[in-house]
């Protein structure tokens, strides 16, 4: 989330999410929103620090839903998805990939800022010793 | 004199032919002699008046106390500098002269240069002609006999002769539109450069021809034709320098009207101050709206009630005070007074205002109703009823008499109201009333002329052109505009301020845009739940 800039090597502190997916009538569902691409306009995002930040991000959980078991958040940038890079995507592909029929469980790699700001306290406390 | 001696440069041009841009051959024009005369006689109306410093307590002062009253007396007189009193006895004397001579001196004046001029053009005409004929004239038996080139110069001569007569006459000739206080300075230079362009002519002429009777004919007819087509030349000149040098706008001018305010701009080109004062006025005429003085008494009024309300009395007695610090004193104990006094003269100008502008909009209505009803009792009639039937019938004018009556009463209690009465008489509006009814006018058409206040033009000219205009100038009239230039039009009832802008210099640069680079995208933002 911090110091994107497009086509270069991103360092970000990643959090593993498993979302195991809920069959609803026909469909499977995650139980959440995705919001951004890079043919969407990155002005519009609320949640990026970054408003050129073109990457995929949560912008809704449904409540109870299996995404909301999973610990995920409202704000997440999802940057892979099953090994499949997410931050530079269409907002089709990544709907795509979330979606895939023949697959019950994504495993989501997201980041938050709350992540870096958890690391570097727990980092500093640890130097400090 | 202060206003004298500036302009002692000028003088030369300024006795020559004042006041008249007559017809035709201004530029002709030069006698040095006569100006001598005429400057003693210079007309106050020329230029540089300083404007009469008048002091702060003018008016007030009289209202004051008795004593105070003979101590701003003497204060009045030295405000008055040496200028202004030389200026004004000189304006008595030049107006016995001008009272005395008043017509003779000015036609005199203009005819002077009239037939300078013609006779000056009918030299400078004639010139080539002379050259022509005077070797036939002197030495007959040793010039070559002219072949046919020299034949077809002849032609060429003719030709060119005619053509120049012809632009002359369409540039010079032309009926003059006013009388400006100082000569044109393009056109006497012009004049000046025409005179020795032939007098040198005539010179070499003389000398290398008359003395030596050259009997090479051809040369001297080439040397003719020469001459024609520098005068034609010199007539380009004229044209570029009199005519196309000031159609390009330079200028923006802002005209105000010093009794009401009216505000008018217009683009000029470079012109001389006193040119340009000539356009200023002649589209003053066509586009102000004329000037009535009755809608003025109403401030008037309310000034003179501001000064009268308030008294200065002077409590240590006469001769305390220096007569300057107790002006100053005075003038600033009338101000504070002023500011400190609970005024309600605002309240009243509201509703008068309010009140006045009810009484126009009630009568303006009685009068549309009367008019409209008046044209309805006439009907045109066409050329075969009149056969037709036999009718009395009238014509335009009769018509327009007829009528009149039922209308006339509103139209005068309408132009009352707006003070415009004195504008029009009734022998104006019934002539006017013949106009739109011979034009198939509605009654509207009638009433716009008399419900709001047409330019000067419009009204009966006698009454209202101003005979005599002044031109107040720092700078010298013959000076071009520039930048800040204030001049003043002065007549007997207003004056007219004219400030001069000038239009910036503007730089203007290119960008080319592809037009397929013309591209867009629609800005996205969905979200789709997954």
């Amino acid at each position: 989330m911090s110091n994107f800039i497009p086509g270069q090597p991103l360092v970000a502190v990643v959090q593993r999410i498993e979302i195991k997916k809920l069959r609803q009538g026909d469909n499977l569902i995650l139980g959440f929103s995705i919001g951004g691409g890079i043919d969407q306009d990155p002005g519009q995002n609320p949640f990026s620090d970054d408003k050129a930040d073109k990457g995929i991000y949560v912008t809704r959980i449904t409540p109870g839903g299996p995404a909301e078991t999973a610990d995920l958040r409202m704000g997440d940038k999802i940057m892979q998805v099953n090994g499949y890079d997410m931050t530079m995507m269409t907002h089709d592909q990544a709907r795509k990939r979330l979606t895939k029929k023949n697959e019950d469980v994504v495993r989501l790699l997201v980041t938050r800022k709350s992540l870096e700001e958890a690391v570097k306290n727990s980092m500093g406390g640890y130097q400090r010793q | 004199m202060d206003t004298e001696s500036t302009y002692s440069g000028y003088s030369y041009y300024s006795g020559r032919s004042r006041g008249s841009h007559r017809h035709g051959e201004r530029s002709r024009d030069r006698d040095r002699h006569k100006s001598r005369n005429k400057d003693s006689r210079s007309e106050k109306s020329v230029t540089i008046n300083s404007p009469p410093a008048e002091p702060l307590l003018g008016d007030s002062s009289v209202r004051g106390g008795e004593q105070v009253q003979d101590d701003n007396w003497g204060e009045t007189t030295t405000a008055v500098t040496g200028t202004s009193e030389h200026s004004l006895s000189q304006e008595d004397i030049v107006r016995i002269t001008k009272d005395l001579e008043d017509s003779v001196g000015l036609d005199c004046r203009r005819y002077f240069t009239l037939t300078l001029a013609v006779v000056m053009g009918l030299l400078v005409f004639l010139t080539p002609v002379a050259f022509l004929v005077l070797p036939h004239l002197l030495w007959p038996e040793k010039l070559q006999s002219c072949g046919t080139a020299c034949e077809g110069l002849f032609i060429s001569v003719a030709f060119k002769l005619l053509i120049l007569l012809l632009a002359v006459w369409a540039l010079f000739f032309r009926s003059p539109r006013a009388g400006l206080p100082r000569v044109f300075v393009f056109r006497a230079l012009l004049a000046v450069l025409v005179l020795l362009f032939v007098m040198s002519y005539w010179l070499f002429y003389g000398v290398r021809i008359l003395d030596t009777q050259d009997d090479n004919y051809q040369g001297i007819v080439q040397y003719a034709v020469s001459l024609v087509d520098a005068l034609l030349f010199i007539h380009y000149l004229a044209i570029v320098l009199l005519e196309l040098r000031q159609l390009q706008p330079c200028f923006s001018v802002c005209v105000m009207r010093s009794t009401d305010g009216e505000k008018r701009h217009y683009n000029l080109g470079q012109l001389s101050i006193q040119r340009a004062a000539l356009a200023v006025l002649e589209h003053y005429y066509c586009d102000f709206p004329v000037h009535n003085p009755a809608l003025l008494s109403a401030s008037k009024s309310r000034a003179a009630k501001h000064l009268a309300g308030l008294k200065v009395y002077n409590v240590d007695g006469p001769g305390n005070n220096a007569a300057a610090g107790m002006a100053h004193s005075q003038s600033r104990a009338m101000i504070a007074a002023a500011a400190r006094r609970r005024d309600t003269s605002h309240n009243e100008l509201y509703y008068e205002d309010a009140e006045h502008e009810r009484r126009v909009r009630k009568r303006k209505a009685r009068l549309v109703v009367a008019v409209e009803e008046a044209f309805t009792h006439i009907k045109r009639m066409q050329e075969e009823e009149q056969k037709k039937t036999p009718v009395d019938v009238m014509d335009s004018r009769e018509a327009a008499q007829a009528i009149f009556p039922s209308m006339a009463r509103a139209l005068q209690k309408y132009l009352r109201t707006t003070k415009q009465q004195h504008c029009h008489s009734m022998e104006s509006i019934q002539q006017h009333l013949a106009f739109c009814i011979t034009n198939n006018m509605t009654p509207k058409a009638f009433l716009e002329s008399y419900l709001s206040a047409g330019p000067t033009l419009q009204y009966s000219r006698s009454h209202w052109l101003a005979r005599q205009w002044t031109l107040i100038s720092d700078a010298s009239v013959t000076s071009g505009l520039s930048d800040g230039c204030v001049f003043q039009l002065k007549c007997v009832d207003f004056s007219l301020v004219v400030t001069t802008k000038k239009i910036p210099y503007i730089q203007m640069s290119e960008e080319y845009i592809d037009p397929k680079s013309h591209k867009f995208v629609l800005r996205l933002q969905s979200e789709t739940s997954v």
